[in-house]
Order: C-alpha cells, then structure tokens, then sequence
C-alpha cells in the first residue's frame, strides 16, 4: 500500500501526460508519440489505484477478469470497425462513459466508506453534491449518446422528433434535476438518488431526439464535452486529480470542437440544441425552380474527358463518399489523374461526414497523404484557379446560396466557392435536396456537369475510362 | 482559517479547463476524429473509481451491491481504454506524408 501522497503525485504524473496526449495530435507526426503518452498516463493511473487500495484478495483476480473482458472486447471492436464508421463508435463509447460514471456514482453513494466520504445515510455534503452531479451528467450523456448512435447507426430515422411543449418539458425536466439534488443533500434518501438517475436518462433522451441528421456533428462533439463533465464530477467526488484534469480537457475538447462545428454552419449553439432543423423545409418554390431549370448531367466519359483535358482538380468529399463506401476508388481516380501530371488536391468543409475530421480519416485510410489534404480556408482562394471541382457525396457545403440569399436558411454559412471553377462535376445519386432540406443552386449552373450514380460506382467507372 | 482542500480540486479543474481549451485549439483540424477517440479513451480513466468501488468488496463478500456496480463499470471503462486507444492508433498509423519523388 503506498501512501495517499505518493498517489495523489503518481495521478497528477498520469494527468500530465494525458494533457500531452492531446498536445500531440497538433501534427501527424507527433501524433502517434501522443497516443503512447494517453496509454502510458492510463497505465500509470491503473496500477496506482491498485497499490493505493492494496487489497489483494481474490477481488483481486476477479477485477483483473473483468478488465480482461471489457479490454478483450474493446480491442475486438478498435480492429473490427471500419473507418466510416467511427461516428457510430465514437458515440457508442460515450455511452460507456456516461454509464461508468452512473456506476461508480452509485457505488459511492451505496458504499461511501470505501471512498471515505463519510457513511451510509451521512455522506458529507460536497461529496454528495459532487456525486449527484457526477450522475446525472453521465446519465445524461448514456442515453443521449445510445440516442445519437442509433441515429447515426441508422436503426432510428435521422429527422428530428418533435413535440408541442419539448422545450418546456426539458425546462421542468432541468429543473426538477436541481431540485432532486437539493433535497437528496438534506434527506439521503435513496428514493431521491434513484429518481435523480431515472429523470437525467430521460433528460439524455429528450435533449438528443429533437437534433437532425446534418446537426450531428455538433451532437458528438457536445456528448464528448458531457462525457469529460461527467468524469470531472466523479473525480471532485473521489478527490482524484488525474480524473479532474483529464474531466476538464474533455470538457473543453467537446465543447470547442461543438464550437467549431456549429460556426462552421453558422448556427447558434442553441438552435442546434433547440433541434427540428432540416425537419422538413423543402418548400414548394424548390420544387418550382427544379422544374422549369434544366439540368446538365453526363456519364462517365465526359467527366473522365473532362478530367484528362485539365491540369488541376480539386475533390470534394462529403458524407455521400462515407456512405458509398467511395474513398478507395476516388484513391485510384486520384493516381490515374497524377500519373497524366494533373494537380489534385482535397478540399474539406468542417462540417463534412458526421463528426469533426471524419472526411481526412477516411482519405487517410485510402491512403491518401494528408498533405495534399486542406481545410476550406487554405483552399477557397484555388477553386477560381482551378479545372475541375469534383464533388462526391457533399451538397450544401458546396451551396453559393449561403452567400447569395439572405432568406436561406444556410445563409452566412462558410461554403466551398467550387462554383468559382471552370467546371464543376457533381456525383449525387439524385436533384434530391441535402440535409439542410434547400435546393442547390450549384446543380443549374451552366459549368456544372451532374454526374446521376451511385458514388461509388461513377468512380469507378471513371477510372476505367481515364484508361 | 485553513483552506479547503476542495478549494484546491476546483483551482486544478480551472487551471486545467484554461489547458484543455489551448491544447485543443492547437489540433490540426484533419485530426478531430482522433482527437475525439482519444478523449474517449483518456476519460475512461473513471476506470479509478471503479477499480476502488469493486476492491471494497470483503472477502467473504465479493460481489456486494456495490462492488457490483464497479465491476461492471470496469467492463464499460476496460473496453472505452482498450477500444479509444486502439482505434486510434489504427486512425494515427494511416496519416502519412505524401511521398517524396525521386
């Protein structure tokens, strides 16, 4: 057993070198080295607790069993998934988060001389605060994050839930939270910790059903930051400073990545949590417009025609690629193009795919050098300099609407400018309007070239024709 | 009048949200799903509570209410550290440079 200092020095040790981990992914390079400092923090942390405990009875074995089982499980999933998935991934292991931290919320509050923070019934009063909040905010996070990965996972529909009185139901729902809390720190009645868990589950529900499709990258990045806020509380409770620090970078992480996510479509963090966007707003003047103005589409040949004829080309992925499996293909594209001494690069809106950076995962499995990979800032000035804009699987990140009409609901939203480009060739399976439920005006355009097929299958297609 | 010691737990937690917020901003937009993951994972470190929760268990009672519930929160945590750090290796092992031609 060593003692509570030495401990407390050996966590602080494992919460730097979490703040390192992160510090590591400001390049690729350095990445990797950062994720071993997040193992070895991890590691650090693990053994501590267990000499700190000093309990080596055949407890013991059965923790290192469960351990075994869950890390067994856990690597099973990390080598299984593949990559477009790991917006489902990244929500589900939040739900695992949220849900630890209900449990060991729970186990505190059943034995809290285990953690000593007093006796059963006579818990000291900043613990129990510091536990109840601990719990509600990982329920909260649990059935928000099942909500999100079965919105992402497909198994429930993408389009907002909505209800007369949601708003006001989540208000009542909030406030009873606070409310349970204060009277759980006067009475310590179990009765009261158990409907705080019960309304927070719900709250986690409510909060997330309302929030479409388009919006979820916002979702996973603000069910990241609960998931930290969770973890800090459990950490105020157990007095652990590796679990503090590391609540408080989550936190943070989450909520600027939400930030970033939520500029990037020039939305306000409240309307996306107010939710029913992309609900239904296709309006009949689409429609019209969709009718009377004629659309070019061509096949395979004329884009490769295209293609061949130019000298610089830029790809514009979106969530469309994800979903058709595309990558690899546009990847063989990618080198057919190269080989003819034509310029490409890639260009990514922030908000393209479902969770932040999901686009460069995927262009990084398919091996394309992230160097050749830019972000719509460092790349919006070359579309007017460039041959062909090849847009596959995105729609209104491409959509000159968000600069031109005040009255969409996109306006003001930073887009790609591929209009900018001699000629635009757009892969979609249909005119069908994106998530935002607007038209895009980038189909009607004299130098746009729709390019009707499965992702996928065009790439291909054109890949056999640039021969 | 000493301080609390609370007082001390809420300066880290400040102290380190000001961290997190600069730390996070200095990521390379190409790396958000990693960073993602590997929050994940890192906040799985909850595991600590868990681990105390499940040793506290006496002898002839192993599986106490409690206990149980921290050992089932060491499966949830066990697969979060297992599964973020590994997927994110797989994520980091696929970002390469483009490669210099001869």
């Amino acid at each position: 057993m060593i003692s509570a200092n030495l401990s407390a020095i050996f966590y602080l040790i494992s919460g730097i070198l979490f703040i390192l981990a992160l510090r590591g992914l400001s390049s690729p390079d350095t990445s990797r080295q950062g994720n071993y400092f997040g193992i070895a923090g991890m590691m650090i942390a693990i053994i501590v607790t267990f000499l700190s405990v000093g309990n080596f009875s055949t407890s013991l074995v059965y923790v290192i069993i469960f351990l075994i089982i869950g890390g067994a499980v856990g690597a099973f999933i990390a080598f299984k998934i593949p990559m477009t998935a790991m917006p489902e991934l990244v929500a589900g292991f939040h739900s695992l988060v949220g849900l630890a931290a209900v449990f060991v919320a729970i186990a505190a509050y059943l034995n809290p001389e285990a953690f000593s923070l007093g006796t059963i019934g006579n818990i000291k009063l900043a613990s129990l605060i510091e536990m109840s909040i601990g719990a509600a905010v990982g329920a909260i996070t649990f059935s928000g994050s099942i909500i999100a990965f079965l919105k992402l996972r497909g198994i429930m529909s993408g389009s907002p839930i909505t209800f007369i009185g949601q708003h006001f139901l989540n208000l009542i729902l909030g406030i009873a939270i606070f409310v349970l809390i204060f009277y759980l720190c006067k009475s310590q009645s179990d009765n009261i910790f158990w409907a705080l868990i019960a309304i927070s589950f719900l709250v986690g529900i409510l909060l997330i059903i309302p929030i479409g499709g388009a919006d979820m990258p916002v979702v996973i990045s603000m069910l990241n930051s609960y998931s930290g806020w969770a973890a800090a509380g459990i950490g105020f409770t157990l007095e652990n400073t590796a679990l503090i620090i590391t609540g408080a970078l989550v936190g943070s992480s989450g909520a600027i990545l939400s930030y970033i996510m939520c500029k990037a479509m020039n939305r306000s963090f409240v309307s996306v949590i107010l939710g029913g966007f992309g609900a239904d707003n296709s309006s009949d003047n689409a429609e019209e417009k969709r009718d009377q103005k004629p659309v070019k589409s061509g096949n395979a040949e004329d884009a490769a025609f295209l293609m061949k004829n130019a000298s610089s080309v830029i790809i514009v992925p979106g969530y469309g690629m994800a979903v058709a499996q595309a990558q690899h293909a546009l990847r063989d594209m990618v080198d057919k193009l190269k080989k003819n001494d034509i310029k490409v690069t890639y260009a990514i809106h922030p908000v393209a795919g479902r969770m932040p950076g999901h686009m460069n995962v995927l262009l990084a499995e398919a091996n394309v050098p992230y160097d050749e990979v830019f972000e719509l800032e460092d790349i919006n000035n070359d579309f007017a300099n460039s041959d062909v804009a090849f847009v596959i699987g995105a729609n209104d990140v491409t959509n000159p609407v968000a600069k031109t009409d005040p009255k969409s609901p996109i306006f003001g939203m930073p887009v790609l400018d591929v209009e900018k480009c001699k000629s635009v060739l757009f892969v979609k399976r249909s005119l069908s309007p994106g998530y935002a439920g607007i038209d895009n005006e980038l189909f009607y355009k004299d130098n746009t070239l729709m390019l009707f097929a499965d992702a996928k299958k065009m790439t291909e297609d054109i890949v056999k024709n640039l021969d | 009048m000493e301080i609390d010691p609370f007082i001390f737990r809420l300066s880290i937690f400040i102290l380190s949200i000001f961290i997190g917020y600069y730390v996070v901003w200095s990521v390379t937009p190409s790396l958000h799903t990693p960073l993602m993951s590997v929050t994940n994972a890192i906040s799985s470190v909850i595991i600590v509570g868990a681990i105390i929760a499940a040793l506290a268990g006496s002898s002839e009672n192993i599986f106490s209410t409690s206990s149980i519930f921290g050992f089932i929160a060491i499966i949830l945590a066990a697969i979060n550290i297992f599964g973020g750090f590994l997927v994110t290796q797989r994520m980091l092992q696929m970002y390469k440079k483009k490669k210099v031609k001869k």
